[in-house]
């Protein structure tokens, strides 16, 4: 009997470990995109929004807003690879300043900074795939 | 009970040598000149020390060294379109500003390198947007020729145009804390958290050693 009840149990263990294998995939691809995107924010991001993505004050908005964040998701893309200028509204405050743009950039390269930032900093969106960042960014470009 | 006592006296020792007062040094060049006192010839040590100037501050005030007579401060380079290290260099000087804020022996000097763009009306609205008020932190605008040469001879600093650079301009990003008597007496990363807590500390060392210079 308790043979038994610990084959069931080894048994069970198996599945949950196979289950999470076939997950596996998709959690990698994440990770790994989420890790590169790290290091892209801290070269090419952090000096202006910080290693908190506070921003600063009032002359950077920062990348805490979860829902700015979520209503803009397809725009993202082209922020980061066009720059920004005009009036936005982050966090209730409204800033006017440049943003540069970061157009030497590959798709997966924006697709990682933004998995990495849309993750972070009380965010939780998700992968943000290279082929979203080209059909974004392909929508942008032809504005 | 004998060991003991010792150790204890040891302590006492090393405890009654880390209190020595901490004295930064002089930096820059320093040349020795010999002089007549009172008949006998004596050497004397001349240190580098900032030479007298004038820039228009935020608020299109002329401000001069006799703005920072008797008061430490400190001074960098910078432009407001910068997209490389300003953020972060300010993001740090505004702990400094914050922990010093109203008190009269303490002034920030940020010179702007991009006499085209930044003018004072532009500094105003950076400083603004940046939370500063008043001017203790002055933000200041000079003819490209005067910041660069006070710049690069008297607080050491590299500044330049370059075209290949993020925003069109090349410059350290240097904390340079100086005294109240104009010499340098300590340099410092300010893109770097630690460094810039580090001045701070040593500004108040500096605040300590009063006006015995």
């Amino acid at each position: 009997m308790k043979n038994k009840l610990l084959l069931l149990a080894f048994s069970i263990a198996c599945a949950v470990v196979f289950l999470n294998s076939c997950q596996s995939d998709k959690e990698l691809e994440y990770i790994k995109y989420y890790t590169n995107g790290k290091l892209l924010y801290e070269e090419h991001c952090q000096n202006c929004h910080s290693s908190t993505g506070a921003g600063l004050s009032m002359l950077i908005p920062p990348l805490t807003d979860t829902l700015f964040l979520k209503k803009n998701r397809s725009k993202l893309p082209c922020i980061i690879k066009n720059g920004l200028n005009g009036s936005i509204t982050v966090s209730g405050r409204v800033f006017n300043e440049q943003m540069p743009a970061d157009d030497h950039l590959a798709d997966i390269e924006i697709a990682e900074i933004i998995t990495y930032i849309t993750n972070s900093f009380g965010n939780k969106q998700g992968l943000f795939s290279t082929a979203q960042v080209s059909a974004d960014l392909q929508k942008c470009n032809s504005r | 009970m004998n060991k003991l006592s010792i150790a204890a006296s040891f302590l006492l020792f090393l405890a009654s040598c880390s209190e020595s007062k901490k004295q930064l040094p002089i930096l820059g060049a320093r040349e020795a000149v010999e002089k007549t006192v009172e008949g006998k010839t004596i050497t004397d040590t001349i240190y580098q020390t900032i030479p007298p100037f004038s820039f228009l501050n935020q608020d299109s005030v002329l401000i001069s060294n006799k703005d920072f007579d008797n008061k430490i401060y400190v001074a960098d380079f910078f432009f407001t379109r910068c997209p490389s290290i300003c953020p972060v260099m300010h993001r740090n000087m505004l702990k400094v500003y914050e922990k010093y804020k109203g008190n009269p022996e303490v002034k920030i000097l940020s010179h702007t390198i991009d006499d085209t763009y930044d003018t004072p009306y532009r500094l105003k609205a950076y400083a603004k947007k940046l939370g500063v008020e008043g001017d203790q932190w002055e933000f200041v605008y000079g003819k490209h020729d005067s910041v660069y040469t006070i710049g690069e001879k008297s607080y050491l600093v590299a500044v330049g145009k370059d075209e290949n650079a993020p925003g069109g301009y090349m410059h350290q990003g240097w904390f340079i804390l100086v005294d109240k008597s104009k010499h340098l007496r300590g340099a410092y990363d300010g893109t770097k958290p630690d460094q810039v807590e580090q001045m701070m500390k040593d500004m108040d060392v500096l605040l300590d050693e009063g006006d015995e210079k």
